[in-house]
Formats: C-alpha cells, structure tokens, sequence
C-alpha cells in the first residue's frame, strides 16, 4: 500500500493524517525553487490583470483617436499609443483577459475530451479502445497548428471558432496519457477491492480512478496553457482569431506590422506580453510537475 | 526488416483514407455555402442570385450526396487531380507542387540549425549538469520555448534589417533572404531538442556501461563521443516527427511574416479565403508528408538501435 501511494505521487484525500505534514513541506519546497516562483509571480499579476482590466481607470483599450496616433510614451499613454490612437498600455492590460479567457476555455474543452475519451479507453480496452487510439495516433502524426488552422478557417473567423479549432486538436496527446495511467490504476488494488465490494464500473471510474489521476490531469493541463496561449495569440496574427477592434496580442502584433519601421514597439510589446505570459505558465507547470506527478515526465515521453 | 517495412507501408494508404474523409467531412459540415463563397469571390459585393447559386453548385459537384463527393475527390485525387481553387481557379495539386521546394528548403535550414546548436549545448550541459554552462544553456531553452516566433521574427526583422540594415527582411530566392526565416523557425525546435539531448545524456551517463567504459580507463572524450553519444541520440531521433510537426507548423507563421512563398503561406491563405479544396488537398498531401516521414524515423531508430529489431514494439 505505501508503495502505491509512492507510485500515484498525490495523496489520497482519506487520510489527512500522513498527508498533511508532508504535502506542506513540499509545497514551501515549491516556492523555494526561484523558476516556480518567478512562474507564480508572471502568473498571479497576469491573472490580476486580466481580472480587474474592466474596472482599472485606464483608457477604453477600443477608443480611437486619430489625432493621437503612434505618440510615444508619455504620462497620459504609459506605453503610447497605436495607429488608431489607442492606448497601448491599456490593450495590452485587457489583450490579458482575452488571452485568459481563451486559453482557459480551451483548456477546459481539451480537457474534458481527453479525461472522458482516456479514461474510458483505459478502463474498457477492447475494440473502442483500439478504435479510439487509432484515431488519436492519426491525430497525434499530425502538426496540431495547422489542424487547427484548417479547422478555424472551415468555421471562419473570430476568437470563439479558434478556441473550438484548438480545443478540437489539442486533446489527443492528453487522452493517450490518461489512458496509460488509467490503464495503470485498473490493476491497483484498491480498484480490486472497490470491485469486489460490488461497486459499479461508472462508480469505480468516477469516485474511485478520477480522484487518482487528477495529479497528472493538472500537470498536464498546467504544463499545457502556455502552448495553448502560443497557438491562440498565433491564430490570431494570422487573422482568424480575434478580430478588430478587440484587444488581443496576436491581434496586435498583427496590427502593428505596417508600422514595423516607424513604431517597433508596438509590435515587440504584445511579443514580449505572450513571452512572459507563456514562460509563467511553463514555469509553474515545470515547478507543478516535480511536485505532484513524477510519472508524467517518463509518460508524456 | 524488410517485412516490417512492407507491413509499415501497408497501413499507410489506410491512414490516409482516414484523415482525407474526417478533413473532408469537416469542410462539408462547415458553415456557409461554397458554391456562394466561390461567386463571391468571383464577383466581389454583389449578391449572387439563387439561379447562379444552383448552377454553380451543380457545377462543382455539391448537389451529389457527401459519401459520394468524396468518392469522386478521392478517385481523382488518386490520379492526381486535387480539383482547382475557388480563388485563383488554378490546379491545386500544381500549386501544392510550386509550392513545396521553398518550404523544404526553409525547414531542412532550420532544423540544421537546430542540431548543429543543441547537440553540443545538450551535451554540454549534460556533463557540466549544475554548473555555470548548464544553467545558461536551460536558461536559454527555457526562453526559446516560450518566445512566440513571430514576435522573435519581427525582433529579428527590426534588429538586422530595420536598424543594421545587414540583412534583407523578407522575400526568397538569395541566401540572405534565407537567414532570419531559418533562424526564427528553428529557435522552438532548438530549445526542444537541448532539453532532449541533456536529459538522455544525463540518463545515459548513469548508466553500468559507462561506469565500466571509465573505469577500464578511457578518456572522458572517448567515453561521451563513443558510447554515450549512441545511445543518447535515440531519443532525439525518435522525436523526430514531433519536430517535424513543429517545423511545419511554425513554418506557417514564419512563411506568412517573411512572405516565403511555401506551403504554410498558401494554407493561410486558403483558411482565410475560405478556399477548401486548397485546404482539403493541404491536409491530405500534409498527411502523407507526415506519414512517410514518421515511418522514416521508425525505420531509422532500428537501424541505429539494434535492440528494437528483437522486440515487437507494441503501442
């Protein structure tokens, strides 16, 4: 039984008693790693941003004002202003919450289909099974950017339809993943002794194998939203995400580009805002995964 | 080997089956109507009456039932007719063709560029693991995948074409043209690659075989370059189609900044466009592309690891 609890890497809920003291220390072992806390640092002002962005007192991020274009900074525009006389600074703060917003949706989505579609490969097996991981192998053969791409372009363009066209790709690596650890956990004991206790398949799965591999559900999915972010705010460059005049960085970046020349920084902010955003959350992800899933790094190869 | 070979290719036109019907089924339940999107294109603002509609769907085949749409796409795709562009109205296969050598050219550049920089930095970090040199090199793979390459592009692009003036911007054809795509392509699969390469190295050096290479008292030299590295590359070569996949799908977005004339600059523009037999004839000729060079990559990883060839290896 110790050894099972060593190999799932999380602690069981039922037993407060062990897990209490130990899971503390490793949490301060967390923080004390200056990559995870510079990850939480970049991740918690980021949230904060994009959580207070519609009640800050900054410019409104779509007002144009042609009379005010490509200023430098200045104390009225902290970042300056953009080809339509928008306060750069203030796009920038709300690009946070569409970015946010986007990459959590996705996530959300992507996630529900790889928990559902590898758990339920790993606990049936058989033919579904077969069938299912087929189809992820094909997937998984395929560069995820330009599925996702010809998905967004089918469906046209606009921020929801590029989440949809990423969330729709995105699963596939996961569902594999989940399912060799459900594949795993199916021969555990306890799942034995649930089983001999005449609990149900749909109980067994829900109660007893979900709340194991929720571990390594959120490694993966931490270790995942600065992909999605990347793909995102990519989608958006190239015009199918966002459209104008909503603040979103890739957007932005996209924006900027006729004015390379006169107005650099118009485009390296938003570059620079997508690179610290993604490195928060590999940062974090990288921290989370050494605490909490150690099998993960061997199985996600 | 041979047999595996056989077997291997075997699958391949079964897979291929699979992914053209799922992206043609994919164009087809997508909203709007082609035959619209198609008169549209032709001519702009003006509203296309339901007679042309009807003629024009007739004319392209969607009046038939969808099972039998993709029958007659892929029976001629198979002769090597991938219908014409909604857009330029031009063949796509023949544009698929045109388009091909500039992105090859471009990502063979880029991944050279990524071996020739994380291998030794792999290495190195590996050996000198804890050291100054490791933690710069995982500083940097750190940073390189997290940067956007677009916005590594356009930093390119201001640094060395804008303020130095060293190198051309955009455009293709001259090896200057070449560098900053090439360099902003191979950044994400460079910093892939070193956390690879240092992580089966360090693997690899804990190893009894290497205890037993030191202690019959080869160099350190002969020890990393003669068994170490073998055996450490696996993997590398093993992630080979993960690479490619990045390659491609960050030579989209590159292609697209630097207006090189590839295959990632014409999907772009065909999503956009909404343009789908240019997308369904991508996805398909993606497809095989990606196929045959994962199979390469397995057929490669037995030859260079003989311990593969014994065993079967499963799923």
């Amino acid at each position: 039984m110790t050894m099972t609890a060593e190999r799932v890497g999380v602690r069981l809920p039922r037993r407060p008693a062990i897990a209490e003291p130990r899971r503390r220390g490793r949490w301060h072992a967390l923080l004390r790693e200056p990559g995870t806390a510079l990850g939480l640092i970049l991740v918690v002002s980021l949230l904060l941003a994009g959580l207070v962005a519609p009640w800050s007192p900054l410019a409104d991020p779509t007002e144009i004002n042609l009379r005010e274009r490509l200023r430098s900074p200045s104390p009225e525009h902290l970042l300056g202003t953009d080809h339509m006389g928008r306060d750069t600074f203030s796009r920038l703060v709300h690009g946070a919450r569409a970015t946010l917003l986007a990459a959590a949706a996705t996530l959300v989505l992507s996630m529900t289909i790889a928990v559902t579609v590898g758990l339920l490969s790993g606990y049936y097996g058989g033919w579904p099974d077969t069938a299912l991981m087929w189809v992820v192998d094909l997937l998984l053969a395929f560069p995820s950017l330009i599925l996702a791409l010809a998905v967004a372009g089918a469906l046209g363009p606009g921020l929801l339809n590029v989440l949809l066209a990423v969330g729709a790709v995105w699963w596939v690596g996961h569902a594999r993943i989940i399912r060799g650890i459900t594949l795993g956990e199916r021969e555990m004991a306890y799942v034995t002794a649930a089983r001999a206790s005449g609990a149900s398949d749909r109980r067994i799965i829900l109660r007893h194998i979900a709340p194991n591999i929720l571990g390594p559900i959120v490694v993966l999915a931490s270790l995942d939203i600065g992909w999605i972010i990347l793909g995102i705010a990519g989608l958006s460059f190239l015009g199918l995400g966002a459209q104008p005049p909503t603040p979103e960085w890739g957007a932005m970046l996209s924006d900027a580009r006729p004015h390379l020349q006169t107005a650099p920084h118009l485009i390296l902010l938003p570059g620079a805002a997508i690179f610290l955003a993604v490195l928060g959350f590999n940062l974090l992800g990288d921290g989370l995964r050494d605490l909490l899933d150690p099998r993960i790094r061997r199985l996600a190869r | 080997m041979g047999a595996y070979v056989v077997r291997r290719l075997a699958t391949l036109p079964l897979l291929l089956l699979g992914i053209s019907a799922v992206s043609f089924a994919l164009l087809s339940v997508a909203p709007g109507d082609p035959a619209e999107i198609v008169l549209h294109q032709r001519n702009p603002g003006q509203m296309p009456s339901p007679a042309a509609v009807t003629a024009m769907r007739a004319e392209l085949g969607l009046d038939a039932p969808l099972p039998a749409q993709y029958v007659r796409w892929m029976s001629r795709a198979l002769a090597g007719d991938m219908g014409r562009s909604y857009v330029t109205e031009q063949p796509v296969a023949a544009q698929l063709a045109r388009r091909t050598v500039p992105t090859v050219v471009l990502t063979v550049a880029a991944l050279g560029l990524a071996l020739v920089l994380a291998v030794p930095m792999g290495i190195l970090s590996a050996r000198r693991r804890g050291g100054a040199g490791d933690a710069i090199v995982r500083l940097a793979a750190l940073v390189g995948s997290a940067a956007p390459s677009y916005a590594l592009a356009f930093g390119l692009i201001i640094l060395f074409a804008v303020k130095l003036s060293w190198l051309p911007a955009v455009g293709y054809g001259s090896a200057a043209q070449m560098v900053l795509p090439a360099i902003a392509l191979s950044l994400a699969p460079m910093a892939q690659l070193t956390r690879l390469i240092r992580a089966s190295v360090l693997d690899v050096l804990g190893q009894d075989y290497i205890r037993t290479a030191r202690a019959k008292g080869l160099s350190e030299q002969m020890v990393v370059m003669k068994h170490a590295l073998r055996n450490a590359l696996l993997p590398a070569i093993g992630a080979t189609g993960v690479i490619l996949a990045h390659l491609l799908g960050g030579a989209v977005i590159i292609e697209t900044i630097f207006t090189w004339p590839g295959l990632g600059q014409l999907i772009v523009g065909a999503a956009l466009t909404r343009d789908y037999p240019v997308v369904q004839g991508f996805v398909t000729y993606l497809a095989v592309i990606v196929l045959l060079a994962n199979l390469a990559t397995d057929i490669a990883l037995r030859v260079a690891d003989p311990r593969l060839r014994y065993e079967r290896v499963g799923v």
